[in-house]
């Protein structure tokens, strides 16, 4: 049965060192206060999962608490660069790192074959591109009835995921609305999965639109007000196109990015504290 | 009444938009596309379904989205799937008619590099990389690529093969067994380049106003290849200016009011 936990102590239980960690969200509900309490408590190695890293990811990595990295779209999205992935893969700062990149299809194939349980996704894919030749998980086979020839890649199944939501009921099942990405894939493919939400209320259905994710198949909800930002939560709040612009600039110096991230998030309380500090010195 | 004044990437935009039909189908990336898209639906083409990655179908924004997954895509939205169905059935299946493109190289068949400058494990510079373009360029019933010309992006041997144009000829693409008929032209700040319907390698076919066919020729770094009825784009209108200057992106957000003051009243 799901477990209602503080955020600090669902990252604890779950979220080891070494793990395999998806976090997903689709430009929308990216799980921002989780990925921030993972480095307030200095979880290392992990190996990270997401198509599009993000700046959930971008702090990860730069605070050195990734050891391998897989996605399929690694800019600011609408900006540029995300800087400490690029640090990591261009010069190995903070530390070296593996990296194993798809495209946006085959990723999203690989949690969906994840949560029906099959060993491999069967996709038509990367024809003709050189990704074959640099990531030796992506394979060919020939379909048994039409000779065609598939691209096979390996299903994400990740130690646990994290997803963000609008909202939960007090059994545990997670409504959410709005662009929906993966993300109900990555939880149903991982061993365990947080699910962070704007509010717990009495009780969700779809009678009012969008998607339940039934209690029993999520381990933890954690409350986690505002916990997408700089992402948003349709109905909640909108996406910070400011903070992403202005990410580009706190991210692009390595040195200047840890003296960042130890001012405003390490030390902060929590994810609002964090925010707090934001916004009183014009981030947000 | 003088001729209005307009920019390179101005002329560029509106010579995309213009390729759309009044009926298509389009699979959208943000920046350049997303202006070109956004400028010929509002302009000639009111039907145009605009699809963008993040599983919006059919979306009718009326600011210009910041990035792909922008609220104002899914709340202007007919319908909005999930990224496993956008790409699977929707993509693959085969059911968006043209897709847009853009990269930091292209080679004369049109194949697109957007993941190193350098080599692959020790980069120059790291890109972001494929997110849809691989499979855009294989379902999409054609694609479009937006471009700035120059020779640093107009090479002659990409650094890495991201998405696949005319491969090494069309002939050649055809034996990859994607249904999509690929690059139909590419759109620059110069003029259009077009496959040559044999061979598949590109062909200088359009010079917007005011460029020569030899500064699109210094622009490129392979030999170019000049249309031999070399045509002239029309000039942008004054209403295709004044709507695409019209397309900007929504800066604002509520999210600075719901966030308490430190030591205000937190939760």
């Amino acid at each position: 049965m799901t477990e209602f936990l503080e955020l600090t102590d669902a990252v604890k239980k779950f979220v080891k060192p070494g793990c395999s960690l998806a976090a997903e969200g689709f430009t929308h509900l990216i799980p921002h206060a989780a990925g921030a309490e993972i480095i307030r408590q200095r979880i290392g190695h992990l190996t990270l999962i997401r198509m599009t890293p993000d700046i959930i990811f971008d702090q990860l990595i730069g605070m050195g608490c990734a050891d391998k990295l897989v996605f399929s779209w690694g800019g600011n999205p609408g900006v540029g660069s995300l800087f400490r992935l690029r640090d990591a893969y261009e010069n190995g700062v903070p530390h070296e790192m593996e990296f194993e990149e798809h495209a946006h299809a085959a990723m999203a194939n690989a949690f969906a074959a994840g949560a029906a349980g099959m060993p491999c996704a069967v996709f038509k894919g990367y024809r003709g591109t050189q990704y074959p030749e640099v990531n030796p998980k992506i394979k060919f086979i020939e379909c048994p009835f039409t000779g065609e020839e598939l691209t096979v890649i390996p299903a994400h199944r990740p130690d646990v995921a994290i997803i963000h939501a609008q909202r939960a009921d007090r059994q545990g099942n997670v409504w959410m609305t709005g662009i929906l990405g993966v993300q109900k894939e990555a939880v149903l493919a991982a061993a365990h999965s947080i699910v962070t939400v704007e509010e717990i209320v009495d009780e969700v259905d779809e009678g009012s639109g969008g998607t339940v994710i039934p209690r029993w198949a999520v381990d933890v909800v954690c409350e986690a007000r505002l916990g997408a930002f700089p992402s948003y939560t349709e109905g909640y709040y909108d996406r910070s196109n400011a903070f992403y612009q202005k990410w580009g600039e706190v991210s692009r110096e390595y040195d200047r990015f840890r003296e960042w991230m130890e001012h405003y998030l390490v030390t902060s309380d929590d994810f609002v504290h964090y925010l707090a500090r934001l916004k009183e010195d014009g981030y947000v | 009444m003088s001729e209005p004044s307009y920019s390179p990437e101005e002329m560029m935009v509106v010579a995309a938009s213009r390729l759309l039909d009044v009926d298509d189908v389009v699979f959208i990336g943000i920046g350049l596309p997303s202006k070109a898209a956004n400028l010929a639906r509002k302009n000639h083409a009111p039907d145009l379904s605009m699809i963008y990655e993040s599983g919006t179908l059919d979306t009718k924004p009326t600011v210009l989205p910041l990035s792909i997954g922008d609220p104002e895509l899914s709340r202007t939205a007919k319908a909005v799937v999930s990224v496993p169905e956008m790409f699977n059935y929707w993509l693959q299946g085969g059911w968006i008619r043209t897709g847009f493109l853009g990269a930091a190289q292209i080679d004369r068949f049109a194949n697109l590099n957007s993941t190193v400058i350098g080599d692959y494990h020790k980069p120059k510079v790291r890109l972001p990389g494929a997110g849809g373009a691989p499979e855009i360029a294989g379902f999409c019933h054609r694609t479009l690529v937006l471009l700035r010309q120059n020779p640093r992006t107009f090479v002659e041997k990409l650094d890495f093969m991201t998405t696949v144009g005319m491969l090494r000829g069309r002939r050649s693409r055809q034996g990859l067994n994607v249904p999509g008929h690929g690059p139909q032209a590419v759109i620059t700040d110069l003029g259009i380049l077009e496959p040559d319907s044999e061979s598949g390698e590109l062909v200088l076919t359009h010079l917007h106003p005011g460029v020569s066919a030899e500064a699109a020729i210094g622009a490129t770094s392979w030999p170019l290849r000049v249309a031999e009825s070399l045509a002239r784009t029309n000039e942008p209108s004054r209403s295709e200016l004044d709507i695409l200057r019209a397309l900007v992106p929504s800066e604002e957000s509520n999210i600075a009011r719901l966030i308490p003051a430190i030591g205000g009243a937190g939760r």
